[in-house]
């Protein structure tokens, strides 16, 4: 069950730089772990996380096998306008899930 | 002549030296949150840096889900877990009268879901019931472990602290000769805590996920190289029992995080 906890204010002032923390629930298993038969496991990661504001992209990262089990990524933008955030992580196996956080500028 | 009661009385100042040193004085007990390095005691403290926050917000959609044959959810007998739940989980372990013995928080919400909802039960360390004991340990974050040591309890607390001061496993050691004789000094590079259990189920860096303090206790055990218990047996719910009633008055932090 993916779960995603996101932590950025709800109402900012135009201009001022705010900070986004997000967090999701992963295993991150890295393809190198062998289990008790000796077999490898598979890779199983989050490859890429996008956050977007409004439509346009203020923050991607590229992630790799040495990350921790549920990433937690904090990041900051400057508050433009009222809107949405909508986070997007995509991974191994299918893995997607969306979030969205509403904001209000004044 | 002096010889006879001297020996006596060496007796006796070992069997006092030993007492002394086998409790923690109430003012110096401490929580594991203060051997924490500030990093990691700042992920606890914040509710959207602490992963198992994650596993919270899946036992709060497990308490309102409906399951078993009886098509009940938790939240249909018990409410809102932010008021009924309150307190709970400082309390237990707590005294089952249908088993005649106490039952930690997991069998407790696992006699729950198989006598009242008439569902399978759940695998000890599965997702769905750390997440559930969570959300429920989550309720009482703040209040003062309050176990009852009454008369029927009183065995299984006296059973429970046999197991802490006994020597086991291939390098003979009692959990009391780290926790209560050597707390505060390294075991490879980790500083050595008191094994207080106010955290419970908590997110271990190490685990890379969320565990029991029974998969703790079974972690310890591999250490000194005994045979672990296995989940759910007397022997750990003992143990539990008696850590709980030494930690008595000390203040929950669950869900913690612990290196």
């Amino acid at each position: 069950m993916a779960g995603a906890l996101i932590n950025a204010p709800e109402r900012a002032k135009r201009g001022e730089i705010i900070e986004i923390k997000t967090l999701i629930s992963h295993p991150m298993e890295t393809g190198y772990r062998r289990n008790q038969s000796g077999v490898r496991v598979e890779r199983d990661i989050v490859r890429l996380f996008v956050c977007s504001y409004n439509g346009t992209e203020v923050f991607r990262a590229e992630l790799h096998p040495a990350i921790a089990a549920n990433p937690f990524i904090v990041f900051s933008t400057i508050a433009t306008e009222s809107g949405a955030l909508a986070f997007q992580w995509t991974g191994d196996n299918g893995f997607s899930v969306t979030e969205s956080h509403a904001i209000t500028v004044d | 002549m002096a010889p006879r009661w001297g020996l006596g009385a060496v007796m006796v100042l070992i069997v006092a030296a030993a007492a002394v040193a086998g409790e923690i004085p109430r003012a110096e007990r401490r929580s594991g949150y203060e051997f924490m390095s500030r990093d990691t005691r700042a992920m606890q403290d914040d509710d959207t840096a602490n992963p198992a926050m994650l596993w919270v917000l899946e036992g709060e959609a497990l308490w309102k889900a409906k399951a078993g044959a009886a098509g009940r959810a938790c939240a249909d007998c018990h409410g809102d877990a932010r008021t009924t739940m309150k307190g709970v989980a400082a309390r237990h372990p707590a005294f089952d009268p249908a088993r005649g013995r106490p039952i930690n928080l997991e069998q407790r919400i696992m006699a729950c879901r198989v006598d009242r909802q008439e569902a399978p039960p759940l695998a000890y360390e599965s997702r769905e019931l750390l997440a559930l004991a969570a959300f429920v340990a989550l309720q009482s974050r703040g209040l003062p472990i309050d176990v009852t040591v009454e008369a029927r309890m009183q065995p299984f607390v006296d059973a429970g602290g046999a197991t802490f001061h006994r020597r086991q496993g291939q390098l003979n050691l009692s959990c009391s000769q780290c926790h209560d004789d050597h707390w505060g000094r390294k075991l490879a590079g980790n500083v050595v805590p008191q094994a207080h259990p106010t955290g419970y189920p908590l997110y271990r860096l190490e685990w890379q996920g969320l565990g029991s303090l029974q998969r703790r206790l079974r972690g310890c055990l591999t250490g000194i190289r005994a045979a672990p218990y296995e989940y759910g047996v007397p022997e750990l719910v003992d143990l539990e029992l008696y850590l709980m009633s030494r930690a008595a008055g000390m203040k929950m932090d669950a869900p913690a995080v612990r290196p």
